[in-house]
């Protein structure tokens, strides 16, 4: 499996990080050894093993665990806004979603 | 009396009032003071720590045992009031409005705590290199790594800065760094410590657990931190025992499994002789030794590096620079200052993984990598499940190497994956493993693994404890931490 700078620059698209032309070659040869290294779950007597094999995505949570629907204590706001880069009256500030 | 000292022996001197609480905190910031300018386990050492530690000498009682006992946390949990960053830029000035559970238990059992540990940047990496203020340096040779991700909590208990610490395992993150600073490391089940707290980053796969110099302190810290917890619904609903109480000695007619697919070509002579010579003190001891096969062990890491990416990509998500933490200055619109402070806060390893998880989650490619990855896991789990009809514990080395040097692998991140061979799959099937020092190589501690039942810590603690003492090496103390002055 190997991925071209193009493939790169869609994934970083996808998980919102900016990628500079200088990262992008480097980017796009060491994920694909890791890509190419993950690969061997593609081989051929592994795959035929998976056949009709469950998938787990997790060790210990076999239902829905819900706690009983009573208030308690939340944080105060001020303390919830305490650590943002930017924010009014309660509310976070952010740039304009929409340039113009 | 100093932190190479049993928890039990600092309770000792503290009831019959040889030291007081407060003293204990400074004895570690003196420690602290001599030896982190060398080391660099800590981030952040906490300024009243010591009046903490003041408020608690009134009260020590005969059963609470961690009344007084200075510690610190790895970075990654959250402490009420004190900067917690995870080693990364983009948190950092971030100053969690809540502490994690395992540091509220701790706080109501009376330890103190002294500070933050370093690690690598959100937990990733096996060296603390990726760090994203500076990589700590293994006590027992400062040109080395103390591995990683728990690399400050490893290095700071190796070096007596603290006699415990909590560090977090998702990989082999506790034991692999205990193994490289000569500790006990130990990642208990999946779920009998509250993540409450923890900052995520495979939620499938994290878990809280002990760094000590003996399986008795092991026993003692995990006893304080485990058990169920509302506000982490992966927690399980498990009344913990008696830790201590599992500590016999005793290890007649204990079955032992020994995997070959442990003991590959990349473990290291020094390090197979070592754990080769342990696995023959256990059977002296009475333990029978059988062989057995997991034979899915080769396709772990594989699996690993796709699912722990793949939770890690969206866990990370959360990190855009509204709510908390770091963010990007002159950024023209959202989605410019949600990428700005992305790319500028998280480094390298950070960035690498997210990309593949983002890769591994994303269409056309989903079937092939995540939900193949997901059914490896099945398979290993059942390889485990297999093995443990007819053995109680599985042994092996807990790394394939020493400690390797600064800057060696870190340009080599597949490399550097490897050095999780061992640790890995345990993870993958949620099940708890012990780290324990058995033998030092020029100059480099050893780890041997040991792999218990699904929450059976005490089968683990037992066999850990009783090789322990009849090897008769705890604790080990590198040549750094003597002839301190503290």
């Amino acid at each position: 499996m190997s991925l071209s700078r193009k493939d790169v620059l869609h994934v970083a698209a996808l998980a919102r990080l900016h990628v500079t032309d200088a990262e992008q070659e480097a980017l796009a040869q060491e994920l694909s050894r890791i890509l190419a290294y993950a690969a061997q779950l593609n081989t051929l007597d592994l795959v035929a093993s998976l056949a009709g094999v469950e998938v787990t995505s997790h060790m210990s949570v076999s239902s829905m665990v819900t706690r009983p629907d009573a208030p308690g204590e939340s944080l105060p706001p001020e303390v919830v806004m305490a650590n943002a880069p930017d924010a009014e009256e309660q509310q976070f500030r952010v740039p304009a979603v929409l340039e113009g | 009396m100093d932190f190479f000292s049993s928890l039990q022996e600092l309770h000792a001197g503290l009831l019959k009032r040889e030291a007081t609480a407060s003293e204990l905190a400074d004895l570690s910031l003196q420690r602290i003071a001599s030896l982190d300018d060398r080391v660099h386990a800590f981030l952040h050492v906490s300024a009243d720590c010591v009046a903490a530690a003041k408020e608690t000498e009134t009260v020590i009682g005969q059963e609470r045992i961690l009344d007084g006992i200075p510690y610190a946390l790895k970075d990654n949990m959250c402490t009420r009031g004190i900067e917690t960053t995870c080693a990364s830029h983009i948190l950092k000035g971030y100053i969690p409005p809540y502490s994690a559970t395992v540091a509220e238990r701790l706080n109501d059992a009376g330890a103190v705590l002294m500070g933050k540990l370093n690690m690598d940047e959100f937990a990733m990496g096996s060296s603390t290199e990726n760090s994203g203020f500076f990589p700590t340096r293994n006590p027992w040779n400062l040109e080395r790594v103390p591995g990683g991700s728990s690399g400050g909590a490893a290095a700071a208990v190796a070096a007596g800065m603290v006699p415990f610490a909590l560090g977090s395992d998702t990989g082999g993150s506790i034991r692999q760094p205990a193994a490289f600073c000569g500790v006990v490391g130990l990642k208990p089940s999946y779920g009998l410590v509250s993540r409450f707290g923890l900052v995520a980053f495979a939620s499938s796969l994290d878990q809280i657990g002990p760094l000590t110099h003996t399986v008795e302190d092991a026993a003692i810290v995990l006893q304080a931190i485990a058990g169920k917890d509302e506000r982490d619904s992966t927690s399980a609903n498990i009344q913990a025992p008696d830790y201590r109480a599992a500590l016999t000695g005793d290890v007649r007619g204990l079955r032992i499994g020994i995997a070959s697919e442990y003991f590959g070509p990349s473990v290291e002579i020094g390090v197979r002789n070592a754990v080769t010579k342990a696995i023959a003190l256990l059977e002296q001891l009475g333990a029978t030794v059988s062989p057995i096969s997991l034979p899915h062990t080769e396709y772990a890491l594989s699996a690993y590096y796709l699912i722990a990416p793949a939770e890690a990509s969206s866990n990370l998500a959360r990190y855009d620079g509204v709510r908390y933490g770091v963010r990007a200055v002159d950024a023209g619109n959202l989605l410019d200052m949600y990428e700005k402070t992305r790319s500028t806060g998280f480094g390298s390893e950070v960035k690498r993984r997210i990309l593949i998880g983002t890769y591994a989650l994303s269409s056309g490619y989903y079937d092939d990598y995540y939900k193949r990855a997901q059914q490896v896991r099945t398979l290993i789990r059942q390889d485990f499940l297999d093995a443990f009809e007819s053995v109680d514990v599985i042994v092996s080395p807990t790394a394939p190497t020493t400690a390797f040097r600064l800057g060696e692998k870190v340009h080599d991140p597949l490399t550097m994956y490897l050095s999780d061979i061992c640790t890995i799959p345990v993870n993958l099937a949620g099940l708890p493993a012990i780290s324990v020092p058995c033998g030092v190589i020029d100059g480099l501690p050893v780890g041997l693994q040991m792999i218990g039942r699904m929450f059976d810590e005490q089968t683990l603690l037992r066999v850990a404890h009783a090789y322990e003492q009849a090897a008769g090496m705890a604790p080990l103390r590198p040549a750094l931490a003597m002839g301190v002055k503290a």
